[in-house]
């Protein structure tokens, strides 16, 4: 198939950045979207021109490396798909396919579709995990753990951490993101003992990143590519409530 | 040379607590005092930097992605073993151990996969302490399912997504180091070289990928956590990103490359589909628990599966091998569907693939069980190839998946060059010719968790801290030339892009070096691959510059190290005349077609010394000493 591509392009952080147009010949349906841009990089490369810069690594949906808003939503239109995952067989013939960076105030552009996302990384450095040293811990059956319990910790630990809730959400909010972690760790009986403390300080880093606030859209559950639900911010907010309600002295 | 593995002496299971007991320490005031360097942030690496930050040492962590979460264990699927027991299946370390050096086919050392074995069970305390989900019973206990070549349930797993978990929480404990000041971590920087001073590791120069600049760390001590070189064939189940250049800059300043030519092909992936594809999808080895694997009876049958009855189908792997079924060793299971898509029945329309059938599973356990345990799997199928394997059978082929070759280590995980240490699947050590299932995760965080903090502190014990900065001038040395390596990449500017040379090189290492080599296709690849290298530097046609991002620029440099690299595994291969694991030499089988290794003459590690470009590397050899196995024919029939 043939298609007509509008790709953003900026070539760093201080500069600004257009919509350019592009063609995409002799595409075939089993190839995935970054295939086809890798088609049309080496054409861009073997005419002169500069590739499209775009974040990937893994390409099968797991590593949260790529990063690309499709027509208008992060990763694209079909359901539960990363950019990687996502294949041609979506598209028609002569198509015609807008490519953008994921935009949000804390995800600066660095070029073209390649954003900054560390601000994620620091809401989990913030408090996101549970504070154990290595050695000295108790056997693995010493604490028992109901299926159900386990089962919704897996739920919530599978966000891959990409960040599209983020640029799908009007106001820029992690919230889905942290709500998953919150919820994941909260459901262990390992990370109650930290739960109140953790909920607080990443809600602090999280606001301290320039993220907004959850308005209930529910943007971020129809564009997560690993079907994290927005429960888990319910599940947030009562977990910091509970937090609010208890605190004793500062976090 | 002959090398010496430094393995403790006496019986095999105190070897670890002697080494422990022998070793020096680093006072816990002077620890901040030393600074270590860890490149790479997967499970490995993320484990050791998050590990040596909480022992206090000042540790610089380096990753070439935008987040340590990244890595690519993330990808792994299946789980991870340890010798738990826990199903009351007749487990033990010794078991463990057993079906490990086995699987390696009698290549690996027999005190690093005791140790291992010895470890796991301490890993998954750890990570459950840590909050990875693992799957669990309805009375709240951890459950257990089996992977190939062994016969009893030892694999832990958090749905398909065990190396995610994983990794998480390798990266939770190195987000609280970071926090904690311990740990700086620099993403979106690629290392490029080692610097050496004195005969030791004292530092690493890296680009950093957003400016392009390019700098040098110092530092008491290295340890390199690259992960592996499958890439090398262009098409594999490694991530894109995930390349030889750390491990081979290193082997070109003097570090020993052990075992090259040890790859694996996993049996269990999704068959290439067209020219233009990137890279090939994994399935978890664990489906063949449950799913069954035939091809045609008939030569050519090109009906869909469901239409070809039960008595026109070729269960071939439990025909060959009824003992261990469809759960034969990789190396076995990938050699076997070969050789039946090589005779014309192969499965799809390009011939290249067999099935793995579930009908039978979801008829004994329903659809819904199959979901809960390999639901993920499933849509990861149908996303890419279209089809639902619930109805119809997938359609696998064999694919470059795993290295078990790497520079050489000791048993304290130290290379050759002092102060330089190598984990994970940068080294050689664990695996011998062959790695089984879910034993990879065990090996990253062995190593990174429960090893280097313990040896490193040895030869930190005896060094003093903070002999060389930044302004050596080795370190000077070492960035002039990669400037001068980036000017003349980009100065080339010829016709032809990196990705093709890549393409090419992937297609010679396949068909010379891949699943069969034997003495003609090996030379013929050493032969070939000079040339392609000359045409690159001639003709390669990199866009931009190099104070920019420029991802080109890092393919081509990643790229170059393969062109080198991949006649180095051609050499590796073609001097080992024998058959052995993921090594096929077709001139060295067995009447039945299984592998004949050559014990007399090859029980040992290669390991290569760098001697420059066009001239062959020198041999060393580290004999493989066996005192409580008995190096026997690896039989699973």
């Amino acid at each position: 198939m043939n298609l007509t591509l509008f790709i953003w392009r900026q070539k760093g952080p201080d500069e600004k950045g257009r919509l350019e147009q592009y063609e995409a010949k002799n595409i075939s349906a089993e190839m995935s979207f970054l295939e086809m841009l890798d088609v049309v990089n080496e054409g861009l490369i073997k005419n002169g021109k500069e590739p499209v810069a775009f974040d990937h690594d893994c390409r099968e949906g797991i590593c949260g490396m790529c990063s690309q808003v499709i027509n208008g939503v992060p990763h694209g239109p079909k359901e539960k798909t990363t950019v990687c995952q996502l294949h041609m067989r979506n598209f028609k013939d002569g198509d015609s396919i807008y490519i953008e960076p994921f935009r949000a105030r804390a995800f600066p552009v660095i070029k073209d579709l390649i954003v900054d996302r560390s601000a994620l990384d620091r809401v989990i450095q913030s408090g996101g995990y549970i504070s154990v040293h290595t050695g000295g811990v108790p056997d693995a059956n010493a604490i028992l753990l109901p299926k159900e319990n386990a089962g919704t910790a897996m739920d919530a630990s599978e966000c891959i951490g990409c960040g599209a809730c983020v640029a799908a959400c009007p106001n820029g909010s992690a919230m889905l993101f942290t709500a998953a972690k919150v919820t994941h760790l909260a459901m262990l009986p390992q990370g109650k003992i930290e739960a109140a403390r953790r909920v607080c300080v990443m809600t602090d880093a999280m606001m301290n990143e320039g993220f907004g606030n959850c308005s209930n859209h529910y943007e971020c559950q129809a564009v997560c590519p690993k079907g994290i639900k927005v429960q888990f911010i319910a599940k947030l907010n009562r977990e910091f409530m509970k937090a609010v309600i208890h605190r004793k002295g500062g976090f | 040379m002959i090398l010496n593995g430094k393995c403790p002496a006496g019986p095999l299971a105190e070897k670890w607590d002697r080494r422990r007991n022998e070793m020096k320490l680093v006072s816990p005031a002077n620890k901040r005092k030393y600074k270590i360097i860890v490149a790479g942030t997967g499970l490995a690496g993320a484990s050791a930097a998050a590990t040596l930050g909480e022992l206090g040492y000042n540790v610089e962590a380096f990753c070439y992605q935008d987040s340590p979460r990244r890595g690519h264990s993330i990808a792994a699927q299946g789980g991870i073993n340890a010798a738990k027991n826990y199903p009351n299946d007749g487990d033990s370390i010794f078991r463990l151990f057993y079906d490990t050096i086995k699987g390696g086919d009698f290549r690996g050392r027999e005190a690093n996969i005791y140790r291992l074995a010895v470890l796991s069970n301490n890993i998954i305390d750890q990570c459950v302490a840590q909050g990875v989900p693992f799957a669990r019973d309805y009375a709240g206990y951890l459950e257990n399912r089996s992977f190939g070549g062994v016969q009893v349930s030892r694999t832990f797993y958090a749905r398909g997504q065990t190396g995610q978990q994983l990794l998480l929480g390798a990266y939770g404990a190195l987000s609280r180091q970071i926090k904690e000041g311990t740990v700086r971590l620099h993403p979106r920087t690629e290392m490029l070289d080692l610097v050496i001073i004195d005969g030791e590791a004292k530092g690493i120069t890296v680009r950093d990928l957003v400016t392009g600049k390019i700098e040098c760390y110092a530092a008491d001590a290295v340890c390199l956590c690259t992960g592996g070189y499958a890439n090398v064939f262009h098409l594999s189940t490694n991530a894109m990103g995930s390349n030889v250049t750390a491990a081979y800059r290193a082997y070109k300043k003097g570090a020993f490359f052990a075992n090259p030519c040890f790859t694996q092909i996993h049996p269990t992936c999704i068959p290439v589909s067209g020219e233009q594809q990137s890279k090939l999808t994994l399935m978890s080895e664990s489906l063949r628990n449950d799913g069954r694997v035939w091809t045609p009876k008939n030569k050519r049958d090109r009906r869909v599966p469901n239409d070809i009855p039960e008595a026109e189908r070729d269960y071939f792997l439990e025909r060959k091998y009824p003992a261990y079924g469809n759960l034969a060793p990789r190396d076995i299971a990938s050699r076997a569907a070969k050789d039946i898509c090589d005779e014309g029945r192969g499965a799809g329309s390009s011939g290249y693939g067999v099935y793995l059938d579930f009908a039978d599973a979801i008829k004994r356990l329903g659809e819904n069980k199959l979901r809960e345990r390999y639901g993920n799997l499933f849509d990861m199928y149908e996303k890419i190839t279209g089809e639902n394997a619930y109805r119809q059978p997938m359609r696998i082929y064999p694919a470059p998946h795993y290295a078990m070759g790497g520079l050489w280590v000791d048993y304290n995980l130290q290379s050759n060059v002092p102060g330089l240490f190598v984990l994970g699947e940068a080294n050689f050590s664990d695996h011998g010719a062959n790695r089984l299932g879910a034993s990879a995760l065990m090996q990253g965080l062995a190593d990174g968790y429960f090893i280097i903090p313990y040896t490193i502190s040895d030869y930190l014990a005896q060094t003093a801290f903070g002999k060389v900065n930044e302004g050596h001038p080795e370190f000077r040395k070492s960035r002039e030339d990669l400037e001068t390596l980036t000017k003349k990449l980009l100065s080339i500017n010829g016709r032809k892009t990196v990705s093709e040379f890549h393409r090419e090189l992937g297609r010679i290492m396949w068909d010379n070096v891949g699943m069969e080599r034997n003495e003609e296709s090996l030379k013929k690849a050493i032969a070939l691959i000079p040339g392609l290298r000359t045409e690159f530097w001639g003709n390669v046609k990199i866009p931009g510059n190099g104070i920019e991002l420029n991802q080109e620029l890092e393919k081509a440099g990643r790229v170059a190290d393969f062109l080198e690299f991949g006649e180095l595994m051609a050499r590796d291969a073609l001097h080992r005349n024998e058959s052995c694991g993921g090594h096929f030499r077709t001139e060295y089988q067995m009447p039945d077609g299984e592998a004949r290794r050559d014990d007399e003459n090859f029980c040992y590690v290669a390991a290569w010394e760098f001697k420059g470009v066009d001239k062959g590397p020198e041999l060393h050899k580290e004999p493989l000493v066996f005192e409580n196995v008995e190096l026997a024919v690896r039989n699973y029939k």
